[in-house]
């Protein structure tokens, strides 16, 4: 009870928005609304919401390194493991349904075009990454977690570059999400956050002057 | 666009064969029915329709949908995203067109689209595949190229055919949003490729006038080639003695050679060339060389190297 009392209201913002797609998929595959070619529609859709969600996890430490602001660092967990949920259908989905457990077609899809080699990788990344984001594991772990945890901002580099690797020419929108990387993995290079940290400092000396 | 219901083209019995009724039984017993009904393509009652009945290619898969035929497409000229298309496509002006054939040719001409229209129409049932993996079985209505090449007689200088589709931005907002492209799409087949019978121009999906999102009011359909093969909404066809370079043969060469021709063998670095999904079906079927018409067509291609000519 006294966990669930110190759930602030962002949480529970996360916690509703992250069934959000899962429920608007659901609706659409209800109601039909999921185009000529439905697989291709929910592997996109699915693949889409689990780098979202990924990345938003990867923002929430710079967001506080930019605006001082901690309820955001007890979203990294929810976020992350929703996105490994999403991860998950998505892979489902690609051997379920795309490959209808054509084992033959699936080997040969998985380890031959490259960017499924690297979409697999993401996924192999964050299952250790779910599984060890209890409490549990975590003090089990030690110091070792957050090491292991920090993996979480490669599992974000070869998600953008299985998206970048897979859109046919003249598709942009992946080059986005990697602006959008890069701007959240600088933020956690040492000196950049340093030079962060010192700016707010810096402008009030100056105003005070 | 208004969305057109399939069962308001053909009869809904005529997309059922048995062998899809046969799959989405066996659909049912993996627990995965529920997707297979909202495709909206597993029969009702007891499926076992008359095969007669049945309209299928000749392999006897059945024919997609007039709405999967008309609302997944792709047309570069209008958007990447394929289920846009149809939507920014829907305003496209057809009428008045023309098309100039011309080059290599003894009675150079342009064609209006009634001209056209006077060539006898057939149907011709054919598998599109695309290069990006997926197919589909489309009731196309149009003549053989050939017959309208034998008017304007190509001299014997003429070896390639080069077609050219309409360049109008006002019209088409990806000339704009994709300028990276060598604008206006080219493409080319050699003049053997061109004479086949195969080889069809079309004007019609379903005994209608084709829709613009599928190329109105003519285009080209090569039926053993890569979907982007079969150019749309053509106004320029000529007869030339060097082999034409396509738009996508000039944005990316490693990816993209003249032939095209569908081959399993030969992979793109993007897309498993080795299967492809049916559109409306689960899972994935296994491409076939030369898109299933290889008694056809492969004797034009009988001393080349095809991983070399991809």
């Amino acid at each position: 009870m006294l966990e669930k009392a110190k759930r602030n209201y962002i949480q529970i913002l996360v916690h509703i928005g992250a069934w959000i797609p899962l429920a608007l998929g659901l609706w659409d595959f209800w109601n039909v609304n999921l185009g000529p070619d439905p697989i291709r529609e929910v592997t996109l859709r699915t693949g889409k919401t689990a780098l979202t969600l990924l990345m938003l996890s990867l923002a929430c430490t710079p967001i506080n390194t930019l605006f001082k602001f901690k309820p955001v660092l007890k979203l990294r967990r929810p976020l992350g493991v929703y996105s490994f949920m999403y991860a998950s259908i998505h892979f489902s989905i690609f051997i379920g349904v795309d490959y209808f457990f054509n084992w033959e077609q699936i080997v040969e899809a998985l380890f031959e075009k490259r960017y499924a080699i690297v979409g697999l990788s993401t996924g192999l990344i964050l299952l250790p990454l779910a599984i060890t984001s209890t409490k549990g594991w975590k003090r089990r772990l030690k110091k070792n977690w957050k090491r292991l945890h920090k993996l979480a901002y490669a599992a974000g580099v070869l998600a953008v570059i299985h998206y970048i690797w897979l859109v046919k020419q003249g598709v942009v929108e992946p080059w986005f999400w990697a602006g959008g990387l890069l701007i959240l993995l600088s933020l956690r290079v040492k000196q950049v956050k340093r030079l962060v940290d010192n700016f707010p400092k810096k402008t009030q000396a100056l105003s005070n002057q | 666009m208004k969305k057109i219901k399939s069962s308001e083209i053909t009869p809904e019995h005529q997309y059922l064969s048995r062998r899809e009724f046969l799959k989405g039984m066996g659909i049912a017993t993996a627990g995965a029915a529920i997707l297979a009904a909202c495709n909206g393509r597993v029969p009702e009652g007891n499926g076992a329709a008359d095969p007669a009945d049945v309209i299928t290619d000749e392999l006897g898969d059945p024919l997609n949908t007039f709405e999967a035929i008309t609302n997944y497409n792709n047309y570069y000229e209008f958007s990447t995203d394929k289920e846009k298309v149809a939507e920014l496509a829907k305003d496209f002006i057809t009428s008045p067109w023309e098309v100039q054939v011309g080059g290599l040719v003894n009675n150079p001409k342009t064609y209006s689209i009634d001209d056209l229209r006077r060539f006898e129409i057939e149907e011709r049932i054919y598998r599109l595949r695309c290069v990006e993996a997926w197919s589909m079985v489309i009731p196309w209505n149009g003549f053989p190229l050939s017959k309208l090449l034998n008017e304007v007689e190509p001299t014997s200088d003429g070896k390639y055919i080069r077609f050219e589709t309409i360049y109008d931005p006002e019209q088409m907002p990806g000339f704009n949003r994709y300028p990276g492209y060598e604008w206006p799409y080219i493409e080319g087949l050699r003049m053997d490729e061109a004479m086949h019978d195969l080889t069809l121009l079309a004007t019609g999906i379903y005994g209608k006038d084709l829709l613009p999102q599928n190329g109105a009011p003519v285009r080209l359909v090569v039926p053993w080639k890569y979907g982007f093969k079969s150019i749309k909404s053509i106004v320029k066809i000529d007869v030339v003695d060097v082999m034409p370079i396509s738009l996508w043969n000039a944005a990316a060469p490693d990816e993209y050679g003249f032939y095209a021709n569908v081959n399993p063998n030969v992979d793109h670095p993007r897309w498993t060339q080795s299967n492809e999904r049916r559109i409306g079906e689960f899972g994935r079927r296994d491409t076939l060389m030369f898109n299933g018409y290889e008694e056809e067509v492969a004797h034009l291609y009988q001393d080349m190297n095809l991983e070399v000519n991809y």
